[in-house]
């Protein structure tokens, strides 16, 4: 998919330029282009080790266990066919509060430990369960506190002020998050009613 | 909106304080940790070079080509219609598919626009509020072998359609 679309824009773009003059352009474009987005990785490494320092430090403290645990009850309401002692909604919990602090490569690996069980409790299956389909609808939707990058690239531009998105950002993704909490109950609902599960 | 951009300056320092304070007190090696999770993060920023150049040089391409003012220019009633500024359009539909390549996308906007323009705004939190369904679905469905994904292909993109327009309705809301 993203091959297509990459092959798709460069194509087209060389053949329109091609049809409307345009090839001085495209040349510049071409170094240009590439040489803004090392700038932009160098940009990133300051707030990225930044961040990810602070984090592990509220790692190896028990912060995220401790959130993990606030954030049960809710979770047991998302997940109703998920014991609450069951190995999945502890993997399901701190992969929620890794991405929360915008951890998307501490996130991973547990939600793939989340998958797993969630397949066990499925009866090993390589069909998608109901509580797999809450699971990613809730993991797309990237509920954040800090959007690291996005502030990281804000500050490489000289925004005037880098961290004003911050709260739009948390509005926007709690909007979203209920939203996707929402339509996966609403498909639910759907497969139910055709006699589904 | 004043409590907003209050609450948007002050959140970054109460974590980053909280955070040391608790470790201090729970007799973590603050700064020894803080210099090993650090490592991490010099990790992530090279090894998205790749991706970023991909992803810039043929929007790069596409938009010196006057490829991308033809597209903008043909779907724009319906985007005014919307309220969408047309430029951000391309990045609403890379979104769900590659998150370093609409990094891309955003770095764009905010090179071209300014971070502090309207449209450099609302790519920055279509881009924090939103995640790469693609990327999670084959990522996670992949790891543990699932053949079947159901409704969840649909329930994720529809989830990414809400974000835009959560996104886009709070933006415009407080700007």
């Amino acid at each position: 998919m993203v091959n297509l679309i990459w092959v798709g824009l460069t194509i087209i773009g060389l053949i329109f330029a091609g049809i409307n003059g345009k090839m001085d352009e495209v040349n510049e474009a071409i170094f240009k282009s590439a040489g803004e987005a090392v700038t932009i990785c160098i940009g990133l490494v300051s707030v990225l080790v930044f961040w990810l320092g602070l984090m592990k430090i509220a790692e190896e403290a028990g912060l995220l266990r401790q959130l993990a645990r606030l954030f049960k009850p809710f979770a047991k309401r998302l997940f109703p066919d998920v014991p609450s002692e069951h190995p999945a909604m502890g993997y399901i919990l701190s992969n929620m509060t890794a991405n929360l602090f915008g951890l998307g490569n501490a996130a991973t690996p547990l939600g793939i430990k989340a998958m797993e069980e969630l397949k066990r409790l499925n009866g090993g299956k390589t069909e998608v369960s109901r509580s797999m389909i809450t699971f990613l609808a809730i993991n797309t939707s990237s509920i954040t506190l800090i959007p690291t990058t996005v502030l990281a690239i804000r500050f490489s531009y000289h925004s005037a002020s880098p961290a004003e998105i911050v709260a739009p950002t948390i509005l926007a993704t709690a909007c979203s998050a209920m939203a996707a909490i929402a339509i996966d109950r609403f498909f639910y609902l759907r497969r139910k009613r055709n006699g589904g599960k | 909106m004043e409590w907003l951009s209050l609450m948007s300056t002050w959140l970054i320092p109460v974590m980053v304080a909280f955070i040391l304070l608790y470790g201090t007190f729970k007799k973590v090696p603050t700064y020894e940790s803080f210099v090993e999770g650090g490592k991490e993060g010099i990790h992530i920023a090279v090894s998205i070079i790749p991706y970023l150049i991909g992803m810039m040089v043929a929007i790069g391409i596409f938009r010196a080509s006057g490829a991308l003012d033809s597209l903008v220019e043909w779907v724009r009633p319906v985007l005014l219609w919307v309220g969408l500024p047309p430029e951000v359009f391309p990045l609403a539909l890379i979104r769900p598919i590659s998150g370093n390549a609409s990094l891309g996308m955003v770095s764009d906007l905010i090179a071209v626009h300014g971070p502090d323009s309207y449209i450099g705004r609302l790519a920055s939190v279509m881009q924090g509020s939103t995640d790469t369904t693609f990327y999670v679905l084959t990522v996670y469905f992949g790891a543990v072998g699932i053949k079947k994904m159901g409704d969840a292909l649909k329930v994720g993109l529809w989830a990414d359609v809400a974000g835009f327009i959560a996104a886009l309705a709070i933006v415009s809301w407080i700007y």
